[in-house]
């Protein structure tokens, strides 16, 4: 990457190492997120794309290496500076997490009531616009039970905008999605970033969609880097691994099977012990 | 190979330890958020309906029905000494000494420990909690401290209510089915139960049970393994380990008030 300036970097991050029990997870990692940008970071299953937002995010701490966010250095904030740093975050859960017992409309109004002191109808106002801008405006009273899969990830989208964010962390925000909601997702992470100045971080393992609306693309590999670049920079990239990511090769670099003694000397074992 | 044995038990010691500690830090963590509580006690009392109020009908009829047993037993005793008239300070005293802050706590561990304990399971393992922490809100003080001082503050009043229908129950069967004389019944309670040394040590056993039950269930909730088969068995925890405890407490308490 071409060096940037301090100032267009709002996430920068140095020889990462993290492990977990016995696995690596992150051996030696240094990305920078630069602002305005949606930035991609992708990679097989299990390569700790999850992990990397909640250390980005200080939910988790690393073994070693520094990771900054808008010139703070997250592994040195105690939790008052952790939560106000978290105040200018979103972050978009897998699940959606939504609070089960509250409906729609709450579930966006909750951090606005947690952290504000507006008044009712200003706050009224603000979950209506919120949820105007994902396209539930009109699901106002469901309860998180009554939504789709891609309905509540809307919510929670509302929800991670409610403070007006920085910047917004992703994570697999497509999978399982049908291709209508599929769509609508990653039209609105697009324009959500650009709409609001927002700087986004996209983890995902759906090469299509994700490459089609990212500036910036990280491909990651059993704990490090193995590409990195604009889309055409990605699909231009000849090298084994990347290859068979983009391309969804069954088998290459990384295995189909998972690590095993040889076939026919583990059918002739007896067999496990019960 | 030998010391596999060994090694499995020290692991196992090692753990208890660790989870006792972490228990420990969350009940400190809980208790930091006393300011949260008191600044929204919304939060409070929305949680002492939710552990208290809602478990007024089986802490109500367990009560009558213990009362009950214990008045056919009582008389059945009494009566072999010419005894029957001190029946109703037997059941006033059992129930206010034991009965009513051991069961009521039992009761209140199989009804609100354990819904308390799958509510924060579950809310760990759909990401709830991780959502309020990533919306900096403190999922200890926000969720977890309003049920705590819910459930203590609940606790003996349930207990308190559980010895009176309990004496009511008394009243019926020694009274109403049995024939006890009633102006016995009550005097007899009256000038023997004595405030501090039965009332108010009752009430302390129920306040120190609350807090049992109630640390036991939000701990167990909080450190589950955040998947099906871990909120079950963090379920089942809560309520057994709730249930030895506030047994095993209950002897403790009795000697220290009651012991000479």
């Amino acid at each position: 990457m071409s060096v940037e300036s301090d100032r267009d970097v709002l996430v920068r991050i140095r020889g990462l190492h993290f492990r977990r029990g016995p696995r690596v997870i992150f051996d030696d990692l240094s990305l920078d997120i630069l602002r305005g940008s949606v930035t991609a970071v992708m990679g097989p299953s299990g390569t700790g794309k999850t992990t990397l937002l909640k250390l980005i995010t200080g939910q988790l701490r690393p073994d070693a290496g520094s990771i900054e966010v808008d010139g703070e250095d997250v592994l040195r904030l105690d939790k008052a500076g952790l939560y106000r740093l978290r105040r200018r975050m979103g972050m978009l859960f897998q699940s959606g997490a939504l609070l089960t017992d509250l409906d729609v409309f709450e579930n966006v109004a909750y951090p606005l009531r947690e952290h504000t002191d507006l008044n009712e109808s200003m706050l009224r106002k603000l979950v209506l616009l919120k949820l105007e801008a994902v396209g539930l405006r009109g699901a106002r009273d469901l309860m998180p039970s009554q939504l789709s899969g891609g309905m509540a990830r809307r919510v929670a989208l509302a929800r991670a905008i409610a403070l007006d964010p920085m910047m917004i962390l992703y994570d697999e925000p497509f999978t399982g999605q049908d291709p209508i909601s599929l769509g609508m997702l990653v039209s609105l992470v697009r324009q959500l970033n650009d709409a609001a100045g927002m700087t986004s971080i996209l983890v995902s393992h759906d090469v299509q969609e994700t490459a089609s609306i990212a500036d910036y693309l990280y491909i990651l590999s059993q704990g490090r880097i193995i590409a990195q670049g604009t889309r055409e920079q990605i699909e231009g990239d000849d090298s084994e691994p990347v290859r068979q990511f983009m391309d969804g090769l069954p088998d290459g670099p990384v295995h189909f099977h998972y690590p095993a003694s040889p076939l026919d000397e583990d059918l002739r074992s007896p067999g496990r012990r019960r | 190979m030998r010391f596999e044995g060994l090694a499995r038990l020290g692991r196992g010691v090692i753990g208890a330890l660790e989870r006792l500690g972490r228990a420990h830090l969350l009940l400190l963590a809980i208790l930091g958020g006393t300011g949260e509580v008191l600044r929204r006690p919304r939060l409070l009392f929305d949680q002492i309906y939710n552990l208290g109020v809602l478990s007024l009908l089986i802490v109500g009829v367990s009560g009558l029905f213990v009362g009950m047993v214990l008045g056919l037993q009582g008389y059945y005793v009494l009566q072999q000494f010419g005894a029957e008239e001190s029946l109703g300070i037997m059941v006033a005293a059992s129930l206010v000494r034991e009965l009513g802050p051991v069961v009521a706590a039992l009761l209140v561990a199989g009804r609100a420990g354990s819904s308390l304990t799958a509510e924060i399971g579950l809310m760990k393992a759909t990401e709830q909690l991780s959502g309020l922490e990533m919306m900096a809100v403190d999922p200890v003080r926000r969720i977890l401290a309003p049920r705590f001082y819910g459930g203590v503050i609940a606790m003996p009043l349930l207990a308190a209510i559980f010895s009176a229908v309990g004496v009511l129950g008394g009243y019926f069967v020694g009274v109403g089915l049995l024939g006890v004389d009633e102006g016995a019944f009550w005097s007899q309670m009256q000038a023997k139960v004595d405030f501090q040394e039965d009332i108010l040590n009752g009430v302390i056993k129920s306040l120190v049970f609350g807090i049992a039950v109630t640390w036991i269930a939000l701990f167990q909730g909080y450190d589950t393994v955040p998947t099906s088969l871990g909120v079950s068995r963090s379920t089942t925890r809560s309520v057994v380990h709730a249930a030895l405890l506030v047994l095993g407490l209950d002897f403790v308490l009795t000697a220290l008030m009651f012991g000479d």
